[in-house]
């Protein structure tokens, strides 16, 4: 090294010029926090051109008559009036709610019963779990039109397994009565594999100790988990009902590949009615729309309940 | 190494450039040199390899006697998807000369897409002959023509003359009235082992387009002829749902399964485990080529006592941005390909040679002497069964056929509610299930107009 350069870097390091580290320290992290920058941005182009134009542009879509070729119209709220006219309208709703409802009684609990069942096995947990998540790896429209053929009347496999009990068949489908039933049953059996995982991993982070402490004092199995199991995974639970809820109200697929909405508008859903308006009516405001009406109630519950499970999630 | 500066300015050159060769409209080379490439719709897709090599076969020879015309396809399967229809069109991807259902003509005609052919069509020398209601779907309120028809279809009865045969019925005399075909059906069902006698669609919209096919079939009608008020609440549309009741249920010969739509009947019929079913004769060629039937399995006979039939079809429209020469050469090309028997699609001797079905019914598209040409082409080179579909074919000249009516997805969309209703309880009221549709009906009408 030069005396010059040794100069220099003396200089560099000397304390009467405290504003070389500092600027350093500033360069080094504009430079670090550009490429953070760079990543970000690449997340908020993608967010911005497939999430938030998409809403912004089905929020305008709502208030507008378009068939997307001519010029679009603003006409107000007469597409919320024309889809609130609509006979099904009310049917879709009531679908809706009724579908989430019972998808909560058997899609939330079930998961988490068998999480704690799995939980607890001592012996083949890995290739349990394998079994119980195998549903979720199928393409949900191939898991549904199993289901088709597992609901047939005649040939089908519910019916024959109830012929072998001596039970009369039933008409899953075809009936007003069983049909929304038989597509909770569907989405059950596709989705509970990915909340049995959750609820697993849950599970495996509540500490041995506390259940110990619990036998000691003499507490049983249900009681153990009502008192240790529930308070410590709390903000899982929480987190998905929350989740259950939003994605349930947005059924489709059922009804879609399974029923046609049949029979007599049973199985109409509101996102259902939301593809036929945009895509069999040619009324892309009307599916917007009813989207945007369905995003509010969902907006006003997920505040709700965030508001109303601010203390017990923490 | 490069600085900056050098390469900022030779990304900003590569940018133009790039930019430049990008742009410049749709690349034909419309006005230069007299030569013109036009873009066309509906090429068949690679998974038809023998419609593909047809259709190779048939653009080279018509670049051989148009040197001047380039026809670039493009391929589909299914040609044109109603769900995206617009968007492609709004979304500047449509072909110059592109593929529309009958269905969708006018709402096309109507935002003004599709270019006017009246002053061009002189020199299209089928279009006298084309047949009056084929015609008139392309024209506009304006009374201009905006497209060319490709085949028309008009609904009929499919059965399945195997089972028939099994259930000691004569193949040869299909059901003539609804009471003949409910005891057919009864008798089919009684076969056993799942075998259904008579299926009908109810979901999926399908189940309204059926009411609408048999309600056609009875003389009654879906709208009036306003268009502003439902129609189907009469004593056909009763007759209708009646009958269907009554095979349901107090027959038993159409099967436990409902909720049907079309692949699921289709599949029943491959299956051989289905005696009859209303369809266009298309279904045949289906239940052969994706269902692997056989085609003398099958028998096409007309609607029982139809007074008039549902009819669909398919043809072409010219992009409105075409110019005058892309609009000729597009007319070219369909006058070649669509519409002179003896090629193009038309070509049934070469049909025959590559081993696709010839000879399944058609209702008539055109009249007079290009009809003649057509008929003998076609019966020439038969190699399917045409005996079998004898009573359909003889009967379609007399039938008049009948379009969808409009808002039809909507209104299909309450009367599949009517159909699922019927076939799926017991105790359902025809009377009082057409009476609430049509109140719904009604409403939707109301507020379309």
């Amino acid at each position: 090294m030069t005396t010059t350069a040794l100069r220099k870097a003396a200089s560099r390091r000397s304390p009467s010029r405290p504003a070389g580290p500092r600027r350093t320290a500033a360069r080094y992290g504009v430079r670090r926090g550009l490429s953070a920058y760079g990543f970000l941005c690449g997340a908020l182009i993608c967010f911005a051109l497939f999430s938030w134009y998409p809403i912004v542009r089905e929020a305008l879509l709502g208030f507008q008559r378009t068939n997307f070729v001519g010029r679009s119209e603003w006409v107000g709220l007469d597409n919320f009036h024309r889809v609130g006219a609509d006979p099904a309208f009310g049917k879709a709703w009531l679908n809706t709610l009724e579908f989430t409802g019972l998808a909560l009684l058997c899609g939330y609990v079930l998961p988490f019963v068998t999480a704690l069942v799995l939980n607890e096995l001592r012996h083949a947990r890995a290739y349990l779990r394998f079994v119980v998540y195998l549903p979720v790896m199928l393409p949900p429209a191939v898991a549904v039109l199993l289901f088709k053929w597992f609901y047939d009347p005649g040939p089908g496999l519910f019916n024959q397994l109830l012929h072998l009990a001596h039970l009369p068949g039933l008409n899953w489908l075809d009936s007003t009565s069983t049909a929304l039933l038989s597509l909770v049953i569907v989405s059950t059996w596709m989705n509970m594999g990915s909340g049995t995982l959750i609820y697993l991993a849950a599970l495996q982070s509540v500490e041995g100790e506390l259940y110990e402490a619990a036998e000691l004092d003499g507490a049983g199995l249900l009681r153990r988990v009502w008192h240790v199991t529930i308070p410590q995974t709390r903000l899982i639970l929480l987190v998905m009902l929350l989740l259950q809820v939003i994605a349930t109200m947005q059924v489709f697929i059922e009804p879609y590949l399974l029923t046609g909405g049949g029979p007599q508008d049973a199985t109409v859903s509101v996102v259902y009615l939301m593809y036929q308006y945009a895509f069999n009516f040619n009324s892309y405001g009307g599916g917007s729309a009813l989207g945007l009406m369905l995003m509010l109630v969902l907006m006003v519950f997920s505040a709700a309940y965030l508001r109303l499970t601010r203390d017990d999630g923490r | 190494m490069m600085r900056p500066r050098r390469l900022m300015v030779l990304l900003t050159a590569g940018l133009a450039l790039t930019s430049t060769a990008c742009g410049g409209g749709d690349g034909s080379k419309d006005a230069s040199g007299g030569k013109v490439s036009i873009t066309v719709g509906c090429m068949p897709a690679k998974s038809q390899p023998t419609q593909r090599r047809e259709w190779n076969e048939d653009v080279a020879a018509f670049q051989k006697l148009h040197p001047d015309i380039t026809v670039v396809g493009k391929d589909a399967f299914p040609c044109a998807d109603p769900k995206t229809f617009m968007a492609k069109l709004a979304g500047g991807q449509m072909e110059d000369v592109f593929y529309t259902y009958f269905t969708d003509v006018q709402n096309v005609i109507k935002s003004g897409q599709a270019a006017d052919l009246t002053k061009y069509l002189g020199s299209v020398k089928q279009l006298p002959d084309l047949q009056p209601s084929v015609k008139s779907v392309f024209t506009g309120p304006d009374g201009k023509i905006y497209g060319l028809p490709r085949q028309n279809y008009s609904m009929g009865l499919l059965y399945n003359r195997k089972l028939f045969k099994q259930a000691g019925l004569n193949p040869d005399t299909p059901p003539a009235t609804w009471a003949e075909l409910r005891a057919d059906a009864k008798k089919i069902a009684a076969l056993g082992k799942g075998t259904v006698g008579y299926a009908d669609y109810s979901a999926g919209n399908q189940g309204g387009w059926h009411f609408t096919t048999e309600l056609y079939g009875q003389g009654g009608d879906v709208v009036s002829p306003d268009g502003k008020k439902a129609a189907f609440n009469s004593p056909q549309g009763l007759a209708v749902l009646e009958n269907l009741k009554q095979m349901r249920w107090t027959d038993d010969s159409m099967g436990s399964k409902q909720l049907l739509q079309l692949a699921d009947v289709q599949q029943l019929m491959a299956a051989g485990r289905l005696g009859m079913y209303l369809s266009a004769p298309d279904n045949v060629t289906a239940l052969v080529d994706q269902f692997q039937g056989s085609y003398k399995d099958y028998g096409l006979a007309p609607i029982p006592e139809a007074k008039a039939t549902l009819i669909g079809g398919d043809g072409y429209m010219v992009n409105v941005k075409a110019s005058p020469a892309k609009i000729k050469a597009g007319l070219l090309w369909l006058e070649y390909y669509v519409l002179t028997p003896g090629q193009g699609q038309l070509n049934y001797q070469r049909e025959a040679r590559y081993g696709r079905a010839v000879g399944l019914p058609q209702p008539d598209f055109y009249t007079g002497s290009t009809a003649t040409t057509d008929h003998s082409l076609r019966a020439a080179s038969a190699n399917v069964p045409v005996a079998n579909y004898k009573p359909y074919e003889d009967a379609s000249a007399r039938i008049p056929g009948k379009l969808e009516p409009a808002n039809a997805q909507q209104v299909y969309a309450v009367l599949d509610s009517v159909m699922s209703a019927v076939l799926t309880d017991r105790n359902a009221d025809p009377g009082r299930l057409l009476a609430t549709a049509q109140q719904k009906v009604d409403g939707i009408l109301a507020r379309s107009n």
